[in-house]
């Protein structure tokens, strides 16, 4: 086990090393640059010269391979460079934004795990009847409705009806949990919703193909009662696809959630990603794709732990 | 567990209830919100925290280096200028940090600067002669590695010099028509000296100045504050106890802001949508400016490749534009407005209409303007003229201006393709020469010929980077410098005219569209500011206060 756990994580280094590869290169394939616009993109008319002094002072009149070679010698200092938009520290740039986009997806995680589990093991178990109707008719509106569109139904529910708006500025949980709970609890419901309706339709068909298994009938047969029988054999066993699709999401929403993070004025990681990308600031592209691939890779790696405590018969060797 | 499976129904009714509640509300409220502030007649009101939007994050702090107005608008409120724009009449140019306004030597080679002796940085060092002087060796002396991108805007300074403490000597090389107001330039902070003899770049990462507030924190991507300057030289000022600049990127996430009064004002400007539905939600707490706005799309040709070379295609393509219908249709949806030519319409600049009108392109005759359109692209051989159109991926108010474009330009038989390309991609297509015609655009914080025809300089000379025209017209390099250099404001407007004839019209080289429009819907608390016709100046909040 221990040395799958170690190879596990050395193999983490070889898909690392291609996400930052193929970003470096991808990224200066697009034509334009970030010194165009950040002194052209305003309307102001700046020289040629200027353009050219800018580029150098960043260094991207060097050859590509050079400049590769500078970045990958910082990262193994563990020094991911300075944002060419602000000159200040990545890790700083990415560590602001961090903790409101892994607040967010804990938050919308557990909403979606706290509606997903209870309801989709009730449409099983009552499977083809209204309840299960009702269930899958609101899952598939979970699936059918885009989160950053509920979330503009929700700003303009709250700002129309109860003329009130979320706050516009972070605050940290551990500060003043109301104002923070008071800020993030909306995008929750909103990409919670969504991630829910997954996780609902995942844990319903799950639990149905469980509930056919004939260790159920065992266990009915030897007189266990339906609640013992569903959440001790049944909803155990049929976890391990639930659990893949939770923690899937949950690695997605760290840095996927664009579109909500505009909609709520988040000032998140998927926020910064796209305004990296805006501005061509090459340094924080990297490093916050490079996260991104970390976060995915290493969620993955967890899952597959975590199945050998859901399942005894799951051994890795 | 019934129960439990019952509730998703009845929240389900109850959003579409809310929902139901929340479609019929809006359009029911109604109600004229105020027009112009009513802050003259007001005693001002110390006290308050002014909260306002920035759409997007400064990239540094230096005012000297960056070229952003979101770089302007959190900053300004820390620092003072040597002139700046009377916020009673942003025309007028009043001394700042200047005792008086500059004494210029008879033959306008030399001006003296006194500057006043109560000015303090917020370090509580007392501001002198060597802090300006420095302030502007950096500006247009920059050092090696330092940008400065409007050093060329102070092309006849020669040199700069402190005699004494309380005042500062411009020498010039040539007398410059522009070189008073160029003084009032917003992103002309002045810097501390000695923090720049530390390090010249100190003041990308730091705030230090003299201005009404001084820095308190930057939440990175969130916010920015500022308190009030206990020992700023104005006294009784600033009325704000601080401001908060909270940084919105989407242009409806910023109207909710407004609409639930978390912030008072967003500075760039609103679109004439988001004013009506502003006006609607809030008839009792709104207060509406609007101003012509020096900022202006132009129609750019790479003259470097066929038939873009040949004037009669260009002019042909102009004259086939009526901008007067255009005007009309579109300051509906969009933020332009104005007709004009080069210079502002309605600025001190402004061509005549009546002159205007004889402009091709600029013609109420539309029948006959597209008559002539189609005969010139007879001539030039180019009936059926088929183009990409080039444009950036910027809505408001790029993609409504293109599609009139493309439209009117149908009428006289030219197909253009709308290309749109995001910002960046855009500008590099722009200055590689990588299209045939495109939507450029320009915005200037002054109403001057200077700033304003810059970018019709020739490409291979002053205009390299700016004249995205790609073209060589030494008559026109020599008329620009002749307005620039004549210091009588009427024959000055006489050049300015001749070059507009002979830029927009003989050789229509790159050409405006519609000049843009800027409106303001914003609290009615908020009093004491007032519209100008740029989103630069009138930013450092001295004269705003905040209603009961």
């Amino acid at each position: 086990m221990q040395r799958y756990v170690v190879g596990r994580l050395l193999l983490m280094l070889p898909t690392l090393l291609g996400v930052a590869v193929l970003t470096f290169v991808i990224m200066r394939m697009v034509p334009g640059d970030i010194v165009e616009l950040r002194y052209a993109s305003g309307g102001a008319g700046v020289s040629q010269e200027l353009i050219d002094q800018e580029r150098a002072l960043l260094g991207l009149d060097k050859p590509m391979y050079a400049q590769f070679v500078d970045w990958m010698g910082g990262i193994v200092r563990l020094d991911f460079g300075q944002s060419l938009w602000t000159g200040r520290s990545v890790l700083d740039e990415i560590a602001v934004r961090l903790e409101l986009s892994i607040e967010l997806a804990v938050l919308a995680t557990l909403l979606a795990i706290a509606l997903a589990v209870p309801l989709g093991v009730l449409a099983a178990i009552k499977q083809d009847t209204w309840v299960d109707y009702a269930i899958r008719i609101f899952s598939i509106g979970g699936l059918a409705m885009p989160s950053f569109w509920i979330g503009i139904l929700i700003v303009l529910v709250l700002l129309t009806v109860f003329y009130w708006s979320p706050p516009l500025t972070f605050t940290p949980f551990l500060e003043d949990p109301l104002a923070n709970l008071s800020q993030l609890i909306w995008p929750a419901l909103a990409v919670g919703y969504r991630y829910a309706a997954v996780a609902m339709r995942m844990t319903r068909s799950s639990v149905l193909e469980v509930m056919r298994e004939d260790y159920i009938r065992t266990a009915r047969a030897k007189g266990a009662g339906e609640r013992l029988v569903v959440v001790r054999h049944a909803l155990r066993n049929s976890l391990l696809p639930v659990v893949t699709v939770i923690s899937l999401e949950f690695a997605f929403l760290v840095g996927g959630l664009v579109v909500t993070e505009q909609v709520f004025n988040l000032n998140g990681i998927g926020k910064l990603l796209v305004d990296a990308v805006a501005h061509r600031d090459y340094t924080l592209i990297q490093a916050l794709v490079l996260l991104l691939a970390f976060v995915f890779v290493f969620v993955n790696f967890l899952v597959d732990m975590l199945y050998v405590v859901l399942d005894p018969r799951i051994r890795y060797t | 567990m019934q129960r439990a499976a019952r509730r998703p129904g009845v929240g389900l009714a109850l959003v579409l209830a809310i929902l139901l509640a929340a479609c019929t509300q809006g359009p029911a409220r109604s109600g004229a919100p105020t027009g112009a502030p009513s802050g003259a007649a007001e005693q001002p009101r110390a006290g308050g925290q002014l909260v306002f939007i920035v759409s997007a994050e400064p990239p540094s702090f230096d005012g000297h280096k960056e070229t952003t107005f979101a770089m302007l608008h959190p900053t300004a409120p820390h620092y003072s200028l040597l002139l700046r724009f009377d916020p009673n009449d942003l025309t007028k140019v009043i001394p700042d940090v200047a005792a008086t306004m500059p004494e210029a030597s008879a033959d306008k080679l030399s001006y003296t600067v006194k500057l006043r002796d109560n000015v303090k940085f917020h370090d509580g060092t007392v501001m002198t002669s060597e802090d300006v002087v420095a302030t502007y060796n950096k500006i247009i002396f920059p050092p090696s590695g330092v940008s400065s991108p409007r050093k060329g805007a102070y092309a006849a300074v020669e040199s700069l010099s402190a005699p004494d403490k309380s005042s500062v000597i411009f020498k010039l090389k040539y007398p410059s028509a522009s070189f008073l107001t160029n003084l009032a330039s917003p992103w002309n902070f002045i810097y501390s000296a000695a923090k720049l003899k530390g390090d010249i770049k100190y003041y990308e990462k730091s705030i230090m100045g003299t201005g009404p507030f001084e820095f308190a924190s930057y939440e990175k991507g969130s916010a920015w504050t500022g308190r009030k300057f206990k020992d700023y030289f104005l006294q009784g000022r600033p009325y704000l106890d601080g401001f908060r600049a909270v940084f919105i990127a989407d242009a409806n996430a910023q109207k909710n802001a407004i609409q639930g009064q978390q912030a008072m004002i967003e500075f760039r400007g609103f679109t004439p949508q988001q004013r009506d539905d502003l006006s609607r939600a809030l008839p009792n707490n709104l207060a509406i400016q609007e101003a012509p706005w020096i900022c202006v799309n132009y129609v750019s040709f790479n003259t470097t490749q066929k038939p873009f070379d040949d004037p009669r295609v260009r002019r042909a393509l102009t004259l086939g534009i009526d901008r007067w219908a255009g005007s009309e249709a579109l300051q509906k949806i969009t933020i332009v407005k104005d007709v004009g030519g080069l210079l502002r319409p309605k600025g001190p600049f402004a061509m005549a209409d009546a002159d205007l009108q004889k402009i091709a392109g600029f013609s109420k005759d539309t029948k006959a303007s597209q008559d002539k359109a189609r005969a010139l692209l007879k001539e030039a051989g180019q009936e059926n003229l088929t183009f990409e159109f080039l444009n950036r991926n910027v809505t408001t108010p790029y993609e409504p201006v293109a599609v009139f474009l493309i439209n009117e330009w149908k009428k006289i038989g030219v197909t253009a393709t709308h290309k749109v390309k995001e910002t960046s991609a855009y500008l590099a297509d722009l200055r590689n020469k990588n299209y045939q015609v495109g939507l450029d655009f320009n915005c200037d914080f002054l109403d001057e010929p200077d700033l304003q025809l810059a970018k019709f300089y020739s490409a291979s000379k002053l205009g390299a980077g700016l004249n995205l025209s790609h073209y060589d017209d030494p008559k026109l390099d020599s008329m620009i410098d002749a307005q620039g250099r004549e210091t009588d404001a009427a024959k000055r407007k006489q050049i300015v005219g001749d070059i507009e004839r002979y830029a927009m019209d003989e050789m229509a080289y790159q050409w405006p569209v519609l000049w843009w429009y800027r409106i303001i819907p914003y609290n009615n608390k908020l009093r004491g500011w007032k519209i100008g016709s740029n989103h630069y100046t009138n930013q450092d909040l001295v004269s705003v206060w905040l209603a009961n």
